[in-house]
């Protein structure tokens, strides 16, 4: 693949992924109108310069209640990747790096875990803990630490052999020294694109369970919830649905782009 | 043949890891099922008798001894909300579920792979369309997908009546033209991510010096490509249309819901709204296992393809 090829996906993702998350810092602190407030003169409105994408079956503006789902998703997958990142790190790192008994005992369970789909672990935290952001933030991040874990491991068992290690140690740096001073800089061309396709799984996963009604629940706004409620009104605010979707695909677009071309950097 | 043994006794001791793990969760997290059951003004006489009903009162580890025995016969216990046995709640589901992952799999199985072989074979305009839009569609949630069919040819174009299911004993085959379209929501971002991996494969191996040889000896690219570089590119790929088969059935918990189709999935959606624990954790369990066998039969078939992986 030619370099000119690979330096595109990195600019259409970091391009889609930007806008994306212009609209979602945004939709933080600022929407056209508010994303609740209903207007009965407005139902149904089709998209116009009043309404970017239209009005829903309570002619709320769709654009605002877009830009508040986004930040939603956007800090659910955010924290879910924060939470699973740096406990699978950790996990992976010790395991890896010290190897031994734990480190075959914790692989045994860990593929265990991903014996279950991540939806599935998470939809069993989800009724074991009960509804709203916050479980679902947990139950996700807790799902998708085995992930993490795995690969970090692995790499973290290569480098473990390698001269620089050795070095480091006859230096009289300490364990904990090499592994995050030492070793997890070096991982980074891998760690960074699993990163990147976590927070594009926990994309899905949030949106998939609010649209199944566990995750997410009113009056908190997210993009999977926004699905589930236009999908009644399919036949007479199309643009409610479509523009949803689209915002869930450009959002997980932009970053696997992202994430191939972190990959084909790395190389 | 002694390899298979070994990764049959792994195959076992991963289910049982994954029984006890659920059992774990389940009997720990949700405190006393006693009091979901009697409420939290029963007496303590009830309560107890309860428990000795529920077996609640022996150890940890009897109890999921039984419950384990008992699971691999097919008892799967009795449901708190609806008090019949689970297994019985399972049966016509389980049918559905499976037709459905089935169709789906044939898809992408069928799709997935002539487009792989194609679009390195080809190259050019062709290879960078099904790039381009293989990396859009892998993007696009299999529900939304799911929603936008029943808009195309539910509502606008009639080819199926959304919410219309027939059940698979009924008709068979009305049944299986409901579930394509469910089935094609599931399986499109997974034809993109097979035909991408099948590609890539392909593509590696093209670079390799036996490739060279090959047409140094006169054979022609595409003869090489079918007799020799296919057989080492497909072996990654059957391993990941083993992991398809697994996300196919999560895929289907939520691609249920959009079609209105009563399997698996929506059973265990509305057990965990009632908080049915013994169905929850069934359905969960059989799941898991379902994983786990065909991880297993996966590696098996690709130690028939590559012998090398026999040796590790």
């Amino acid at each position: 693949m030619s370099e000119r090829r690979r330096n595109l996906y990195l600019r259409v993702g970091l391009a889609i992924t930007g806008v994306i998350t212009l609209l979602a810092v945004l939709g933080c602190f600022w929407t056209p109108y508010d994303p609740s407030a209903m207007n009965s003169a407005e139902m149904y409105a089709s998209p116009s310069l009043r309404h970017l994408f239209g009005t829903d079956n309570f002619g709320r503006d769709v654009f605002s209640r877009v830009m508040k789902g986004v930040s939603t998703t956007y800090l659910i997958s955010l924290a879910t990747v924060a939470l699973g990142a740096a406990v699978g790190v950790v996990v992976g790192a010790l395991t890896g790096y010290f190897g031994g008994v734990i480190d075959d005992i914790l692989m045994r369970v860990n593929d265990a875990v991903t014996a279950f789909p991540s939806i599935l672990l998470a939809l069993v935290f989800i009724s074991l803990l009960g509804f709203g952001k916050y479980n679902v933030i947990l139950a996700l991040g807790v799902a998708f630490i085995p992930s993490y874990a795995r690969v970090v491991r692995s790499e973290f068992a290569r480098h473990r052999e390698m001269n620089y290690v050795k070095s480091a140690h006859l230096m009289g740096a300490t364990h904990r020294r090499i592994m995050f001073v030492h070793i997890l800089p070096n991982t980074r061309a891998v760690i960074l694109p699993t990163l990147v396709i976590g927070f594009n799984n926990a994309v899905l996963a949030e949106a998939s369970m609010s649209y199944l009604g566990i995750g997410v629940r009113s009056p908190d706004v997210s993009l999977g919830y926004m699905l589930s409620e236009s999908q009644s009104y399919m036949s007479s605010a199309p643009w409610y649905v479509l523009c949803t979707g689209m915002t869930i695909v450009l959002l997980i677009l932009g970053f696997s782009l992202v994430g191939e071309g972190l990959q084909q950097e790395g190389r | 043949m002694k390899h298979a043994a070994k990764k049959l006794g792994l195959m076992l001791l991963t289910m049982l890891i994954v029984s006890f793990l659920a059992f774990l969760a389940f009997q720990i997290i949700p405190g006393d099922p006693t009091n979901t059951l009697l409420g939290s003004e029963a007496t303590p006489e009830r309560v107890a008798a309860l428990r000795a009903e529920l077996g609640l009162d022996r150890p940890f580890f009897v109890r999921y001894f039984d419950w384990i025995t008992d699971f691999v016969q097919g008892d799967f216990g009795k449901s708190y909300s609806y008090s019949m046995p689970v297994a019985d709640m399972l049966s016509g589901k389980l049918a559905v579920t499976l037709l459905l992952a089935a169709i789906s799999f044939l898809l992408t199985v069928i799709v997935s792979i002539p487009l792989g072989i194609l679009s390195a074979d080809c190259g050019g305009w062709f290879d960078r369309i099904v790039t381009v839009l293989g990396q859009v569609t892998m993007a696009v949630p299999p529900f939304f997908i799911g929603i936008l069919l029943t808009y195309l040819f539910g509502i606008t174009l009639h080819w199926f009546t959304p919410g219309e299911f027939v059940s698979p004993g009924v008709d068979f085959w009305a049944s299986a033209g409901y579930l394509v379209f469910p089935a094609a929501a599931i399986a499109l971002p997974r034809i993109a991510m097979t035909v991408k991996m099948l590609r890539s494969g392909i593509m590696g191996e093209l670079n390799k010096d036996y490739v060279r040889t090959s047409h140094s000896r006169g054979n022609t690219r595409r003869a090489t490509l079918y007799r020799h570089v296919l057989r080492n590119a497909v072996v990654p790929t059957v391993a990941f249309l083993a992991m398809t088969i697994a996300d196919i059935v999560a895929g289907s918990v939520v691609v249920e819901q959009v079609f209105a189709i009563p399997g698996l999935g929506r059973l265990l959606l509305s057990s965990i709204s009632n908080r049915d624990y013994p169905v929850v954790q069934a359905i969960i369990v059989m799941m898991a296992f379902w994983v786990v066998l065909v991880n297993f039969v996966a590696d098996l078939i690709n130690q028939r393809l590559d012998p090398r992986l026999r040796l590790q």
